[in-house]
């Protein structure tokens, strides 16, 4: 048993995790203002907004990962910009992974972080005008702090979902080992050439993570819901 | 001097309002807004706050808040508002609630002193009372030394005795501080107390302005003593019938004669009143 798993690559898995954190990275740096404006806003494109952030949820990755392929590739005016002037490709390698995941993932950082500020007592927010705090100050000392929950949530099912992906990775990034080549498709190689204890293996891993990763989450809710019980009434 | 000019449309149960106030406020008075749920009050304390536009003039002493192409932004007002729910920021120590508002550790304590909060400065607000986390709320407010200081029902989620200690309280910070003080309120006792001037509103206008005895006191003539209260039921005892009145948080027996009992129906609300006689006052 030890040896079967001394002898397994664990390369994939590091891929897997390294997209997951800097796609969580970025995501929440660019998400954190955007959720931020969707819920303080009554603007009319809200509701375009929110629907364009949802479509990665509904989209099939195929779907997602061929459109990303075409604006990332050579032939879209966005791929040609970026290898003519920068010299770097984006599609069939690590960066081109990241701006794939980043749009995957979009809807599970932007949804919870809006519904957390959404759920704010507004008379708090106001208070903080009223002593003459900006919004972003009021965003990042009142709004912030108090929403830990949804704050948790986004951070920890971004990164989930990232490691989770499967169908536009595969489109995007090909399986080029120690590149592109994340866990879940691995398991789907794995597969193919029937290598099954191997595929047993990595799939026990991503159980075994993904539900202590849950697990966690939801505890951590439940604490703080009791200590801060009848907040956001 | 405050002066408000204001007008705005608002989309209330009742349909479209219209909110037009007319009003000269002098600097460190007290004034009371009375008047139904639904009149314009919160919405008139909204826009002096510059929470939500109008259109119409304010110009609070030299500085001009609001007119045509201006509109003064909350955080530049420097004014103080006391929420019904408190809106404390729950991440917050009592004490950092305070300071939050304005670096002054020497009024945060002060502040804290006179409200009798000094040893639950460490505190977090969700462990506090609702008194406790008014008093919070009314500090807060004072923190910016604010020119015009606006409540919104402050003490109407508190038990009437806490509502007095915090009358109190309101009444020295007023004295202290000298703020100008735009009250909204219910409760005729309070803006008794607090008070040196009540404006009415009904439907969006003003129909009432003048000292609470003038606006509030309900007796006529010779009476003497005139209640409203909700009549809770009517019981026939031998010849004459036995009246059970709720006015405040009291109920009261009166009797009553066939005649008087006879047109009246359960649950409407009456008034009540005698006339010459020397009541005792223990």
């Amino acid at each position: 048993m030890i040896e079967i798993l001394q002898n397994i690559e664990y390369t994939p898995f590091l891929i897997s995790f390294k997209l997951a954190g800097i796609t969580t990275l970025i995501l929440f740096l660019l998400c954190l203002p955007f959720a931020w404006y969707l819920s303080q806003t009554s603007s009319k494109v809200k509701p375009f907004l929110e629907a364009v952030t949802a479509l990665p949820i509904v989209l099939p990755p195929s779907v997602l990962g061929f459109y990303i392929l075409f604006a990332l590739s050579q032939n879209s005016p966005v791929g040609a910009f970026f290898e003519e002037y920068f010299g770097i490709k984006l599609v069939f390698n690590f960066s081109g992974l990241v701006i794939a995941s980043c749009f995957y993932s979009l809807p599970f950082m932007v949804q919870p972080l809006q519904s957390g500020f959404e759920g704010i007592n507004k008379n708090m927010l106001e208070a903080s005008y009223i002593a003459g705090k900006s919004k972003f100050e009021t965003m990042l000392k009142v709004a912030l702090p108090n929403i830990k929950p949804a704050l948790l949530t986004a951070v920890i099912v971004t990164f989930a979902h990232t490691v989770g992906e499967f169908g536009v990775v595969l489109m995007v990034g090909g399986s080029i080992p120690g590149e592109t080549k994340v866990a879940s498709v691995a398991i789907y190689e794995m597969v193919e050439i029937m290598d099954y204890t191997s595929a047993h293996v990595y799939s026990a891993i991503m159980l075994v993570i993904s539900f202590l990763v849950l697990l966690s989450v939801y505890i951590f809710n439940h604490k703080h819901n009791k200590k801060f019980n009848g907040f956001h009434q | 001097m405050i002066k408000i000019d204001i007008n705005k449309k608002l989309h209330g149960s009742n349909g479209v309002m219209d909110l037009n106030v007319e009003l000269e406020i002098k600097e460190h008075s007290f004034v009371a807004l009375a008047g139904e749920s639904g009149s314009g009050k919160t919405t008139l304390l909204r826009i002096l706050a510059g929470l939500e536009d109008s259109l119409g003039t304010l110009h609070i002493g030299d500085e001009i808040w609001l007119n045509d192409k201006f509109h003064m932004p909350t955080q530049k007002r420097g004014i103080g508002f006391v929420f019904q729910d408190y809106a404390l920021f729950p991440n917050m120590s009592v004490e950092e609630n305070l300071l939050y508002v304005a670096k002054d550790k020497k009024l945060a304590k002060h502040l804290l002193e006179v409200t009798q909060l000094s040893e639950l400065s460490k505190r977090l607000p969700n462990t506090l009372s609702g008194g406790q986390k008014q008093r919070v709320s009314l500090c807060r407010a004072f923190m910016r030394r604010p020119k015009l200081l606006l409540m919104d029902e402050p003490l109407s989620a508190l038990d009437p005795m806490m509502r007095t200690k915090l009358q109190n309280e309101i009444l020295a910070l007023h004295k202290e501080f000298g703020t100008t003080t735009i009250m909204v309120s219910h409760d005729p006792s309070e803006i008794y107390r607090l008070c040196g001037r009540v404006i009415v509103l009904e439907q969006g206008t003003i129909i009432h302005d003048g000292s609470p005895k003038e606006v509030l006191l309900r007796t006529k003539g010779s009476q003497k003593f005139s209640f409203e209260g909700e009549l809770l039921d009517v019981v026939k005892v031998d010849v004459i019938y036995v009246v059970i009145i709720s006015i405040g948080q009291q109920l009261v027996e009166v009797v009553a004669t066939y005649d008087e009992v006879k047109n009246l129906r359960i649950g409407e609300r009456v008034s009540i009143s005698t006339k010459a006689f020397a009541p005792m006052i223990d």
